[in-house]
């Protein structure tokens, strides 16, 4: 069963949508029992880093830092990837998970913001998260803060300088933009994750 | 490098796509759900929904049609229409839209706005602004009842402030070129993109592909909604991202 975390970031029917395209077991849960026993977990996501907040309230911050620490694969997606560096600019006072390290920024005043639309990867190499997806592919974002560019970054992204599009480590991955918003070839990457056996 | 982005635009009235010019004359063009896939298979970047059902009971139908076009589109996918309320926008979202659009309601109530934003975030509002030239100024007055009522507002300055107020991007539309093929107002385009941080979405008059490379570049659109699958052949939206590119727009090509 793969856990998709609703702590009431947005709208999950998209994500829930795309992974019942590719398969039938996942569950949208604020359950922290449910999270426990899930074979995989992803943390969708938009909207202010502050809401991060609830998962540490509902439980559900040992509860997903407890099935990581035992191997399971975790997705963060858009906002639930900037939770797993260490902390935000746009609520300081918030920490992430501390899982990759650094701290999500701002966009330079220099580009509109936030940042919408079709953008290009540079992807790195031996990435699992990305296998099948060619370099200079085209995926969705939308997001007014981005995580930097860290040693388990797999793809980069330019706007206004480069940020981290993609994390990758282990068991750990995390994806600024949307895939399940960004065509085949996001559904492509949801099907690598749904298939890894970590 | 961000892509430019090619909207295909949905008009559906009753459950069924239809197209007018310049708010009139409508004619019956398909299923919406068939057509949404169908654009997006095409190269779309996104799918716009916008219900223009003329009575409530015509209306009832939006979620039905929203939830079947939702679900085979795994592109961003917006839908407008009659959205009055915070009530209303969660139906739709809850339905499988990722934007909701608002006009007429965002005038009359713009706190309706921030109520949203403040559930869904800024990126899942769009305020829509149908715009029309005053006579003999550089200036644009927001009509809202899908163009039938002056408000006496500044179309940019209603704009910034739906801004302020959260919304995440612009739909603007020219009254005066919608449905006309006659190219984009890249004068009003221009105005209202350069006085905002967020995304502009020009809207009305698009046709050849010249008219696209001009709201691009001298507009400084950041999407362009193709609003007329008549004007506008499904054939033609791979056509159009590669002569785009060929004039040195980023666009999201192949797809």
């Amino acid at each position: 069963m793969i856990a998709v975390i609703d702590y009431r970031a947005g709208n999950l029917t998209s994500v829930k949508k795309a992974l019942d395209h590719l398969r039938p077991d996942a569950v949208v849960t604020c359950d922290p029992g449910v999270v426990a026993r899930a074979a995989k977990i992803i943390l969708p996501g938009v909207g202010h880093f502050s809401v991060t907040a609830i998962l540490e309230q509902a439980g559900l911050r040992s509860a997903i830092l407890d099935r990581i620490n035992q191997g399971v694969p975790f997705l963060g997606v858009c906002l639930g990837m900037q939770w797993m560096f260490e902390s935000s600019a746009e609520a300081p006072g918030i920490p992430g998970l501390g899982l990759f390290p650094g701290a999500c920024g701002r966009f330079t005043e220099s580009v509109k913001s936030p940042h919408v639309g079709w953008n290009s990867l540079t992807c790195h190499e031996g990435s699992r998260l990305l296998r099948g997806i060619p370099p200079g592919s085209f995926v969705y974002f939308t997001h007014s803060y981005s995580a930097p560019v860290v040693e388990q970054t797999v793809a980069r992204c330019e706007y206004g300088g480069e940020f981290s599009a993609a994390v990758e480590q282990d068991n750990l991955f995390g994806v600024q933009f949307h895939p399940e918003k960004s065509g085949a070839l996001g559904l492509k990457l949801l099907e690598n994750f749904c298939g890894l056996s970590c | 490098m961000l892509t430019k982005r090619i909207i295909a635009c949905l008009d559906v009235s009753a459950g069924r796509v239809v197209k007018g010019v310049q708010f009139k004359q409508l004619r019956d063009a398909g299923d919406p759900a068939e057509l949404a896939a169908a654009h997006s298979k095409a190269g779309a970047d996104e799918v716009v929904l916008l219900d223009i059902s003329a009575t409530h009971e015509k209306r009832t139908t939006l979620a039905d049609t929203v939830r079947r076009t939702a679900r085979q589109l795994f592109i961003p996918f917006t839908v407008g229409g009659g959205i009055r309320s915070l009530d209303d926008a969660i139906a739709v979202f809850e339905a499988g839209a990722d934007k909701i659009s608002i006009n007429s309601a965002a005038l009359a109530n713009p706190s309706l706005i921030t109520r949203v934003a403040d559930r869904y975030g800024s990126q899942a509002v769009i305020v829509a602004i149908d715009a029309k030239r005053i006579k003999g100024e550089a200036r644009f007055e927001a009509y809202v009842s899908g163009g039938r009522n002056p408000t006496g507002r500044d179309a940019v300055a209603w704009a910034r402030e739906a801004e302020e107020r959260g919304a995440g991007e612009i739909l603007l539309t020219s009254m005066d070129r919608d449905g006309t093929g006659a190219g984009f107002d890249c004068d009003l385009t221009r105005a209202c993109s350069e006085g905002l941080k967020i995304p502009v979405i020009a809207s009305g008059g698009g046709g050849d592909t010249e008219s696209f490379v001009d709201v691009f570049q001298r507009g400084k659109a950041d999407a362009a909604l193709a609003a007329s699958i008549f004007h506008f052949g499904l054939h033609r939206l791979g056509g159009l991202k590669q002569e785009l590119q060929s004039a040195g727009i980023p666009v999201r090509w192949p797809c």
